[in-house]
C-alpha cells in the first residue's frame, strides 16, 4: 500500500523543509520513500508543490490527478488551485493564511473572499489551521510550517516517533524552542 | 548506511565514491546541486566554470593528465559545450571523463525540451541513464569504470524529476582511483586533420565494441512476468510504467542507452506479444527499435511533448482516465513568479519601461521576469549570451527598415560573464549601435546565489580576484564617456543614465550594480522598511506601478507589508505626496 502526499504553497513558505523532515521520519518509521519537489523560477513567489509518496515499494514519485490520499495547502488559494490532486475521501489540510498573489496586487485579479466556505462544503475530510496566527502566538509566523507538520502528523496517524527530535535535527539551536511548541500546537489540532 | 538523497545529490556521492578528483560546472537548473554537492567532498576540486564549455574543457584538460573528471550542466549547457564534446569522443581519455546531462522535459526551468539523449549517437559516446537516486550514485561510477575501459567520454543523462526527486540510497565509501600516469600522445591529442581520420577510425570501432557491451551490460535487464505486454523503457518513465502496469507486464529496463542493446531488444520482443516504447520527449529507443524491423507502439500514443506521469501514461496506452475529482467554483488567480521585493532589476526595469519605442532583448536569469506584467519591457530572450548579439542583429534591421526605435540588451553579471562578453565586442567592432544594460547584483541569482567570477570567492569558498565588468567593458572598446555605472536603488541616477543610452548613436553600456536583496549578507545588514502615511496617501497608486510584491491594495487602502519590504525606497521615490517613509533604519 502506497500512500501519496501532496505540500502546495507558495514560494517561500517553508513547504521544503517540512517535506524533509515528514521524509526523513517516514525513513525511520521504515517505509520506502520519493519524494520530488520541482524547483527554479517558481521561488520567486510563484505556486510550489511538493510529493511524497511513501510504502513498501515506491516506484514513480509522481502524483496525478485524484491521487493525494492528504494535501497540506500552506495558503488557501492554492488549496483550490491543487484541489483536483486530492482523491475523493482524502484529507485536506488547510493554512488559513491569504497571500495576494501579483494579479491581484495588480488589480488585474481578484482575490476569492470564499475559498474555505468553498473547500469545507466540497471536501468531507478537511481541517482548517490557523497556522500562521498559531505560530505568531509562539513567537514568530515563520514557524507555521511545523504546526502544519504536526497537524498533518497526526492526520496520517505517524505519531509514535520522535517528530520532535526530527525537528531539531533539521534547524540551527537557536530555533529550537519555537519549533518544538509550534510542532506541539499542530500535534494536539 | 542508507541515506535520503536527491538524485543530484546521489549523482555527487557517486563521483565521490569513484575517485572523481575534478570536477566543474555552469549552474542551471535542474543540474545545480550536482556541484553544490561535490563542493561538500574536500578530496574532489570543484569550480564554477564561465560556462559550460569551460567546464567540460577543464575535465576533459584533467581526465588528459589522467585524473577522474566530471562536468555537469543542465540540457541547454550541453548546445554551449558541444564543440569539445564531439571532439573528446575523437581523443579519447585517460583519466575518466563524465558528463552528466541534466534534461527538463515540461520545461520547469528551461527554455526548450530538448532531448539530449540524441546528443550520445551524435557524438558517437556512450551513454548512461539512472532511473532512481540509487541508480544515480551507481551509474556515475560505472561511468567511470566504462569511461576508462573503452577509452571514451560518458555522457549520463538524467531529467528533472530524477534530479530533483528523493530516495534511498545505499552508501559506499571512496575508491581512490590517483592521477593516471600521462604520456605525450600527439597522435591522440592533437586532432590536426590528419590524426583526426584516424581518430575517427578508432571511434567507429569503439561504437561496434560498445554496441557488444550494451547487449551483456547488467544495467540492461530484462524483467520477465506477464508477457501479453512488454514495455520498454528508461530513466524516469521505467518508474512511471512500473507504477502504472506492475507485474502485469514483462519489462526491458535499459541503463546503458548508447549504443542501445540491438540482440537484448530483438529477444524481449520476440518474448512478449505487445510492445511499447515509454518514453519522454523524442521517440529516441523507439526510432532504434522500429529500425530492427520490430513493430512498438510509442509515439502515436505516447505525447512528445511535456514530462509524462503514471496518470498520463495510464491515459495514452489504457484509454484510463481519473474519475471524478474534487472541483470549486472559485477562479483562482494566476501566482506567476515575479521579481522580489527590494530586486534592484525592478528600478532599472522601471526606468526603461517609460520609453515605447524601446525594444529590449533579455537574457537568462531573474531579469527574464522583465517581460511580465505590469513591467512588460523584454521583448525576446532566446539563450545565454543572446540579449547583447540578439540587439546587435535588431538595431541592424531596424536601422534598414527606417524604424525609429532604439535597441537595448540587458544581461545579468554571470551570464555577462558567461557568453556575453564576446557578444560586446561584436558590438564595438561592428558599430552596434545599441545599449547594453550589464544588471550585476553580485551573484548567479536565480540557481539559488551561486558564486561568479564577480563575486571573488569561488565554489569550495576560496577568496580570488574579482574580475573587473567595467574593465572587460572598456577593453572590449566601449568609449570611456559612453560607460555609465548606476545604483539601481537610486532612481533619479537610473533614468539619467537609462536616457543618455538612449539618446546615444554609439554603442553605450550601464552597469546598474546593486546585490541582490536575497542575499543572507545583505538580509543580515537590512535596516528599516517602508510604511505608506495614510493621511497624506492620494491612492494614486504611482507606487504600485513596478509591481512589488510587498505593495498591496487591501480595504481602499496603499498597505506595505512591513515583512516582505526590503527597503529599497523606489516606492518611496515613486510617491509625490511624500506619503511613503523609510522607517525602522
Amino acid at each position: 500500500m502506497v500512500k501519496s502526499i501532496l505540500l502546495v504553497g507558495v514560494g517561500g513558505q517553508g513547504t521544503i523543509l517540512t517535506s524533509k523532515i515528514l521524509s526523513a521520519g517516514l525513513v525511520e518509521l521504515g517505509f520506502d520513500v520519493k519524494m520530488s519537489e520541482i524547483h527554479g523560477m517558481s521561488q520567486r513567489g510563484g505556486s510550489v508543490s511538493t510529493q511524497i509518496r511513501y510504502g513498501d515499494k515506491v516506484y514513480s514519485p509522481s502524483i496525478g490527478a485524484g491521487e493525494a490520499d492528504a494535501m497540506v495547502a500552506f495558503e488557501k488559494v492554492e488549496a483550490a488551485r491543487w484541489l483536483a490532486y486530492l482523491n475523493r475521501g482524502g484529507t485536506l489540510i488547510v493554512n488559513d493564511q491569504e497571500v495576494y498573489p501579483l494579479p491581484v496586487l495588480i488589480e488585474k485579479e481578484k482575490y476569492p473572499s470564499d475559498v474555505l466556505e468553498a473547500l469545507k462544503s466540497t471536501v468531507e475530510n478537511v481541517k482548517v489551521v490557523a497556522a500562521s496566527s498559531i505560530a505568531s502566538g509562539l513567537g514568530n509566523a515563520r514557524a507555521q510550517n511545523i504546526v502544519l507538520l504536526g497537524a498533518l502528523v497526526n492526520a496520517l496517524g505517524l505519531k509514535d516517533l520522535d517528530w520532535e527530535r526530527l525537528v531539531r535535527e533539521h534547524l540551527p539551536p537557536r530555533l529550537h524552542d519555537l519549533n518544538v511548541k509550534a510542532l506541539q500546537a499542530g500535534l494536539s489540532l | 548506511m542508507k541515506s535520503l538523497m536527491t538524485g543530484n545529490e546521489a549523482l555527487a556521492r557517486g563521483a565521490w565514491e569513484a575517485g572523481c578528483l575534478v570536477a566543474a560546472a555552469y549552474p542551471g537548473t535542474p543540474s545545480t546541486e550536482i556541484l553544490e554537492n561535490l563542493a561538500t567532498y574536500p578530496e574532489v576540486y570543484s569550480e564554477w566554470s564561465t560556462n559550460e564549455k569551460v567546464a567540460l574543457e577543464v575535465a576533459a584538460g584533467a581526465a588528459i593528465m589522467g585524473a577522474r573528471s566530471l562536468a555537469a550542466m543542465k540540457h541547454v549547457g550541453l548546445n554551449v559545450a558541444a564543440d569539445p564534446f564531439f571532439t573528446m569522443a575523437y581523443t579519447g581519455v585517460n583519466g575518466g571523463l563524465v558528463v552528466i546531462s541534466a534534461d527538463d522535459p515540461g520545461c520547469h526551468s528551461s527554455q526548450n525540451e530538448q532531448d539530449n539523449r540524441n546528443y550520445a549517437p551524435f557524438a558517437k559516446v556512450a551513454m548512461l541513464e539512472p532511473s532512481d537516486s540509487q541508480e544515480c550514485k551507481d551509474f556515475v561510477i560505472e561511468a567511470f569504470e566504462l569511461s576508462e575501459r573503452f577509452d571514451t567520454p560518458v555522457l549520463v543523462r538524467v531529467t528533472t524529476r530524477i534530479c530533483h526527486s528523493k530516495g534511498i540510497v545505499e552508501l559506499g565509501e571512496r575508491r581512490e582511483a590517483g592521477v593516471r600516469e600521462y604520456k605525450k600522445d600527439v597522435k591522440k591529442y592533437v586532432v590536426v586533420p590528419a590524426h583526426a581520420r584516424e581518430r575517427h577510425v578508432v571511434v567507429e570501432e569503439r561504437l561496434r565494441s560498445l554496441r557488444e557491451y550494451s547487449n551483456a551490460s547488467p544495467l540492461n535487464r530484462i524483467e520477465w512476468a506477464d508477457r501479453g505486454t512488454g514495455i520498454i523503457a528508461s530513466g524516469i518513465t521505467y518508474q512511471h510504467a512500473r507504477e502504472v502496469f506492475g507485474d502485469g507486464a514483462s519489462y526491458l529496463k535499459l541503463g546503458f542507452t548508447h549504443p542501445l542493446p540491438d540482440q537484448t531488444i530483438e529477444r524481449f520482443a520476440a518474448g512478449v506479444d505487445r510492445l511499447y516504447v515509454i518514453e519522454e520527449n523524442d521517440p529516441y529507443m523507439e526510432t532504434f527499435v522500429k529500425s530492427l524491423g520490430i513493430d512498438c507502439i510509442g509515439k502515436e500514443s505516447i505525447p512528445a511533448c511535456n514530462e509524462l506521469s503514471p496518470q498520463i501514461i495510464r491515459k495514452s496506452l489504457l484509454s484510463d482516465e481519473p474519475g471524478p475529482l474534487y472541483s470549486v467554483d472559485t477562479a483562482v488567480p494566476a501566482r506567476p513568479p515575479v521579481l522580489c521585493a527590494g530586486c534592484p532589476h525592478r528600478g532599472f526595469f522601471y526606468a526603461i519601461s517609460k520609453y515605447k519605442d524601446v525594444v529590449a532583448a533579455g537574457d537568462i536569469g531573474c531579469y527574464t521576469l522583465g517581460m511580465a506584467p505590469p513591467i512588460g519591457v523584454t521583448d525576446s530572450v532566446i539563450c545565454m549570451g543572446a540579449s547583447i548579439s540578439g540587439a546587435i542583429g535588431m538595431a541592424k534591421a531596424a536601422e534598414r527598415a527606417g524604424r525609429k526605435i532604439k535597441v537595448f540588451g540587458l544581461i545579468g553579471d554571470s551570464t555577462f560573464f558567461h557568453s556575453g562578453i564576446t557578444g560586446l565586442i561584436d558590438a564595438v567592432y561592428n558599430r552596434g549601435n545599441i545599449a547594453v544594460a550589464i544588471l550585476d547584483n553580485r551573484v548567479t541569482a536565480m540557481t539559488g546565489h551561486q558564486e561568479n567570477p564577480g563575486t571573488g570567492v569561488t565554489l569550495m569558498g576560496e577568496v580570488t580576484t574579482q574580475v573587473d565588468i567595467e574593465g572587460i567593458v572598456e577593453a572590449a572598446g566601449i568609449k570611456a564617456g559612453n560607460i555609465r555605472i548606476i545604483d539601481p536603488y537610486n532612481l533619479a541616477e537610473t533614468e539619467k543614465a537609462v536616457k543618455e543610452a538612449y539618446n546615444s548613436t554609439e554603442p553605450f553600456a550601464i552597469i546598474s550594480r546593486r546585490e541582490c536583496a536575497l542575499l543572507k549578507d545583505v538580509q543580515r545588514r537590512k535596516r528599516g522598511y517602508c510604511v505608506v502615511v495614510s493621511d497624506k496617501c492620494k491612492k494614486c497608486k504611482a507606487c504600485m506601478r513596478p509591481g512589488c510584491p510587498a505593495i498591496a491594495f487591501k480595504d481602499g487602502e496603499v498597505v506595505i507589508d512591513a515583512s516582505s519590504c526590503n527597503g529599497c525606497t523606489l516606492c518611496l521615490q515613486l510617491c509625490k505626496f511624500n506619503a511613503i517613509v523609510k522607517v525602522g533604519e
